[in-house]
């Protein structure tokens, strides 16, 4: 391994941590959120699943950047744990087209 | 490069290639068969459900074909699931500074937090059940909830599944804290407390999805 890798991985190390209190109000907020939106009548119901599932993405990246570091780790530690995401949108996918069928 | 200078922060020992430690990467790869086996019952709950026709909606009253499920009681519950990560993250950024009380305090609240998810979950499942919501519902329930049976199947697998993997969370929490308690983790000897850490986060990260998906939508 070089010297260069070796600085590399030490700056990587002692990057500075987020604000971990700040994320977890961003996560409350949006669970927040959420809940309130469900209980709209009023939205179409394609518009509604949209945006909830959206809201529900965003604070599952959330808690993988931040709580879990994937944001201050190296890019093959990063495509190991994002392997399995384009296989888990073949299969729902895969079974939304066998319900069209 | 020398064998201690390939020594990380965590005082395990990275590995060529990845540059993780090994049971770091093992951790990663486990949460990556993990997302495929939730995504199996996620995927198998869009057939079902988007194949069943209506279905019980939150907003709306039970007798009009609402929701038997307690979604206040739920979010309540997702927000400690939340507060755990919290305080979880919080038990890993302070052994990375050496701070050995914060450790134990904030591991201490992770397992309190996660125990509560879990009890809340079954004190849910025992309202669910009096009320006659059941993975095969009773007649009277089954007369005003759009296909009940198959919502009733579909919810116990699924928040049965995570409510397991919590479970087998706070165990391990236990076996990390009475580690901490003993002081066998330090600011150089940590990887116990990042490996677990990360289980844990996942089994937030599932929950937020599962919430949604089955509660809300």
């Amino acid at each position: 391994m070089s010297t260069s890798e070796d600085r590399s991985m030490e700056s990587v190390e002692k990057k500075k941590k987020p604000n971990y209190y700040l994320i977890w109000f961003v996560l409350f907020a949006l669970t927040v959120v959420e809940v309130a939106i469900a209980y709209l009548s009023g939205l179409p119901r394609t518009l509604l699943i949209a945006i909830l599932l959206a809201l529900a993405f965003w604070k599952a990246t959330l808690v993988a950047m931040y709580y879990m570091h994937l944001k201050y780790e190296r890019l093959r530690l990063i495509l190991v744990a994002t392997a399995p995401i384009p296989l888990v949108i073949i299969l729902i996918l895969g079974v939304l087209l066998e319900y069209a069928q | 490069m020398t064998n201690e200078a390939a020594v990380l922060s965590g005082g395990v020992r990275a590995e060529p290639g990845m540059r993780v430690y090994n049971q770091k990467l093992g951790m990663w790869v486990f949460l990556a068969s993990e997302v495929m086996f939730f995504a199996g019952l996620i995927g198998a709950y869009v057939i079902l459900r988007f194949g069943a026709g209506p279905w019980a909606l939150p907003g709306i009253p039970l007798e009009e074909g609402g929701t038997p499920l307690n979604i206040n009681l739920t979010a309540f519950n997702t927000f400690m699931l939340i507060c755990s990560s919290v305080t979880m993250v919080k038990a890993y950024a302070s052994i990375e500074n050496g701070d050995q009380k914060g450790l134990r305090r904030f591991l201490l609240l992770t397992v309190l937090l996660g125990a509560a998810f879990v009890g809340v979950q079954i004190f849910e499942y025992m309202k669910l059940t009096e009320h006659g919501f059941l993975p095969h519902c009773t007649e009277e329930l089954a007369a005003i909830v759009p296909n009940c049976h198959l919502f009733g199947s579909t919810f116990y697998t699924m928040t049965g599944f995570h409510g397991a993997h919590v479970s087998i969370g706070v165990l391990c929490l236990i076996f990390v804290s009475i580690k901490a308690f003993r002081g066998k983790y330090t600011q150089d000897n940590h990887g116990g407390v990042e490996v677990v850490g990360l289980y844990w986060h996942f089994v937030d990260l599932v929950w937020i999805i599962l919430f949604t998906i089955v509660y809300l939508i």
